[in-house]
């Protein structure tokens, strides 16, 4: 697959359901993993003989596992209320990037071995066998869906297209035929610590060199401590975060809020990565073997409280899924949430005036906040429902002077994904996630020319890596994004008060 | 006893059982089976209170259909509303004393009627003339659509062409209820709206009417967004921790 072949689609002033262009993304595919990367990881190193009898079964036991599926797979009416609100249909105009269409690949198979009509009726209700087509369609569109769950919030039964493709991946994966980029960071983690397979020298080198890059721009000890037992607060992290750009500003900016607050705080090797790749392949063991290492790290080193870091998916399964995971939390100081977002420690420290901002630092942008996915949807900060909307934006407002909201269809709970989460943000799939990336940038146009908007402010990795390889193809400057600590890191106040 | 009564008695009987045990073992079903992790949409309900009142929106008013799309709601809302009044209007046929609310409601009952096959015209007008929704169209949505306006137009026929004995037909069903067979009507208009609501109701658990059960069930929508303050695990992860050294 030649980068050659990367269009971005022309940006329209209003968003324009696309005419249906039927196999316009059929070409786009992951690369597999190879028997090594499958393997480590305990899943077979090629498509396994008799693998649809074994495809079947293991869909009959996630069927057992999660009522979540079959539910949604019996639910569907084909209202058509889901069928324009995939970032990926939009942006490609291929139907089977319609959520319905989506569910429909595995929602066929389901009817044709688990119903009674699809058993004896077939054409009739749209019953299929799972054949080598429908397995390579599988593998083409549900690595085509980002599990941002945007479709769930407009279905009248809440079907989740997320929760199809994981099932789906989880199938794929377990006769043999898995996706390279997930599959091979997995196998990092447990080996390493880290997405990035950044081991722990490299680590202390490179928060070392920050800390004195620090000492030189402020003239204090601004630390950022690794393995410190003892320490109040354990940083949970995506990788990214250690030296990608513009990740690394918001580390500067995490460690900015705990020197200027006095908590004492570490960050761990064991448990170097906040993301989770194990949710994006929908396997629950691998999800619960990923998050292990924050549990073993925080009894490791004694820490009273667990702070998650700017990545979406990563919070989703911390906020979500870690007490199920890798509860009970009994060691924890019970007087704050277990786990806690930054962005929910850096907000209660602002309320309470335990820190406070030269706003004007930030004057030379214009912001506005792109809401991730996996925040919006399918997780929450504070104690009201939609705090996880609120607090970000408190944090901008109370750290820069000019914040302006996008498009209302395009944040909140109806954000747009940016075209390169649930595991696809990786070059192959390269011309999807451009595409996919087409409504966000749409609503980003807009602002950028009615308001001269120049940073758009999130709080996910994945979202800070895809829209600086997107934006330029767009006509947008790479350094546009950036995370919300990185504003609080321009202004926070930072001498003694 | 006619031939009519006695196979339209026998269809009732089989269509009500097919219906009963399809819809108790899939309900079975849904119950028995775990939601292993919480995945409601958020921004969700933090408390017990709070979902059955974002249910109660779902059900009653179609909340989230209504952000999606103003049209599909329009219809579907019409024909879901209009169906409800349809079949209380329609107790009359199966309580002796009719109740009084029973009563009352037969003026709006008519209207009802009209409502629903218009609602059913607007939902099957989308199936032919936007593309996307023609796409995700199968036969049987077509023929699901067809069986309903069917339903309703032998139904309205009924009512303002060729009306029908409905006292018998109240005694026919009576009867059944009680297990003390009258005879029924034989007219044709008659004959089809009951053939076709016979097979309505056989087919429920076994075809996308399913949606109904399924909102009840689907975690999107019925769990509380609570995972830091209570501990959700599911038996068979409980179990899968219990087997770890």
């Amino acid at each position: 697959m030649a980068a050659a072949e990367v269009v971005a689609p022309p940006l329209k002033q209003y968003p324009v359901i696309p005419i249906l262009q039927a196999g316009a993304m059929a070409h786009s595919k992951p690369y597999t993993a190879n028997a090594a990367i499958q393997q480590a990881i305990g899943f077979p190193g090629e498509l396994v003989e008799d693998w649809q009898n074994k495809a079947v079964a293991k869909l009959g036991d996630l069927l057992h596992k999660y009522r979540g599926l079959k539910v949604y797979l019996d639910a569907c009416v084909h209202c058509g209320a889901c069928t324009d609100k995939c970032h990926y249909f939009l942006g490609t105009g291929d139907p089977k990037n319609m959520p319905v269409a989506r569910q429909d690949l595995l929602r066929k198979v389901y009817r044709r071995y688990f119903t009674w009509a699809g058993k004896w009726f077939p054409k009739l209700v749209g019953a299929e066998d799972l054949t080598r087509e429908v397995l390579d369609e599988w593998n083409t569109y549900f690595n085509q869906c980002s599990e941002c769950r945007r479709c769930s919030v407009f279905c009248p039964y809440g079907i989740d297209t997320a929760e199809i493709t994981m099932a789906a991946k989880e199938i794929m994966d377990s006769i043999g035929m898995g996706q390279k980029y997930s599959n091979e960071i997995i196998g990092k983690v447990h080996k390493v610590g880290n997405n990035l397979g950044l081991p722990g020298p490299a680590l202390l080198d490179t928060l070392q060199s920050i800390e004195e890059d620090l000492k030189e721009e402020t003239g204090q000890d601004i630390r950022l401590p690794l393995n410190q037992k003892g320490a109040e607060v354990m940083v949970i992290t995506p990788s990214a975060d250690f030296f990608a750009e513009p990740h690394v500003y918001s580390l500067i900016g995490y460690a900015k809020v705990f020197h200027a607050a006095g908590i004492p705080w570490t960050l761990s090797t064991h448990a170097s990565e906040a993301g989770n790749f194990g949710l994006f392949i929908g396997n629950y063991g691998q999800m619960q073997k990923i998050a292990t290492r924050v549990r073993e790290a925080a009894l490791e080193l004694g820490v009273k409280r667990l702070v998650v870091g700017e990545c979406g998916h990563a919070w989703r399964v911390a906020y979500s899924f870690w007490n199920t995971l890798i509860g009970p939390f009994d060691f924890l100081d019970p007087n704050y949430p277990v786990p806690q977002h930054i962005c929910e420690l850096t907000y209660d420290l602002i309320q309470r005036g335990a820190i406070s901002f030269d706003k004007s630092a930030n004057d030379k942008y214009v912001v506005t906040f792109h809401d991730s996915c996996n925040v919006a949807r399918a997780s929450r900060m504070g104690g009201m429902p939609g705090g996880q909307f609120e607090i970000p934006r408190a944090i901008i407002r109370a750290a820069a002077n000019k914040f302006v909201e996008m498009d209302a269809d395009s944040i909140r709970e109806k954000t747009f994904c940016c075209g390169g989460g649930g595991g696809i943000l990786t070059d192959e799939l390269l011309d999807l996630r451009v595409k996919g990336a087409l409504p966000r940038m749409e609503a980003l146009k807009n602002v950028v020319d009615s308001d001269g908007v120049n940073f758009m402010a999130t709080i996910c990795a994945i979202c800070k890596a895809q829209f600086s390889k997107v934006l330029p193809y767009y006509k947008f400057n790479m350094n546009m994004v950036g995370g919300v600590h990185q504003l609080v890191s321009n202004a926070i106040r930072l001498g003694p008060k | 006893m006619t031939a009519a009564t006695i196979f339209y008695a026998l269809l009732f009987y089989a269509a009500f059982l097919l219906c009963v045990i399809g819809l108790v073992y899939k309900i079975a079903d849904y119950a028995r089976t775990p939601a292993p992790l919480k995945i409601p949409t958020t921004p969700a309900p933090t408390t017990a209170g709070g979902v059955v009142l974002r249910m109660l929106r779902e059900v009653g008013l179609f909340e989230s259909l209504f952000k999606a799309n103003l049209w599909i709601w329009l219809f579907g809302f019409m024909f879901h509303v209009a169906l409800a009044l349809v079949l209380m209007r329609h107790l009359r046929y199966f309580t002796e004393p009719v109740w009084f609310w029973v009563a009352w409601i037969q003026p709006f009952g008519i209207y009802g009627g009209l409502a629903m096959v218009a609602g059913l015209a607007g939902l099957w007008a989308r199936r032919f003339l936007v593309e996307r929704i023609r796409y995700i169209s199968t036969f049987s949505d077509h023929l699901m659509l067809a069986l309903l306006a069917g339903i309703g137009i032998s139904g309205l026929l009924m009512k303002f062409v060729a009306h029908t004995d409905i006292i018998s037909v109240k005694a026919f069903f009576l009867g059944l209820m009680r297990f003390d067979w009258q005879p029924l009507p034989t007219q044709p208009l008659l004959l089809v709206h009951l053939t076709l609501v016979a097979l309505l109701i056989a087919i429920f658990p076994y075809s996308k009417l399913l949606h109904a059960p399924g909102l009840f069930f689907s975690p999107g929508r019925n769990q509380a967004d609570n995972p830091r303050e209570q501990r959700h695990i599911a038996p068979w992860a409980a179990a899968l921790e219990k087997a770890k050294p």
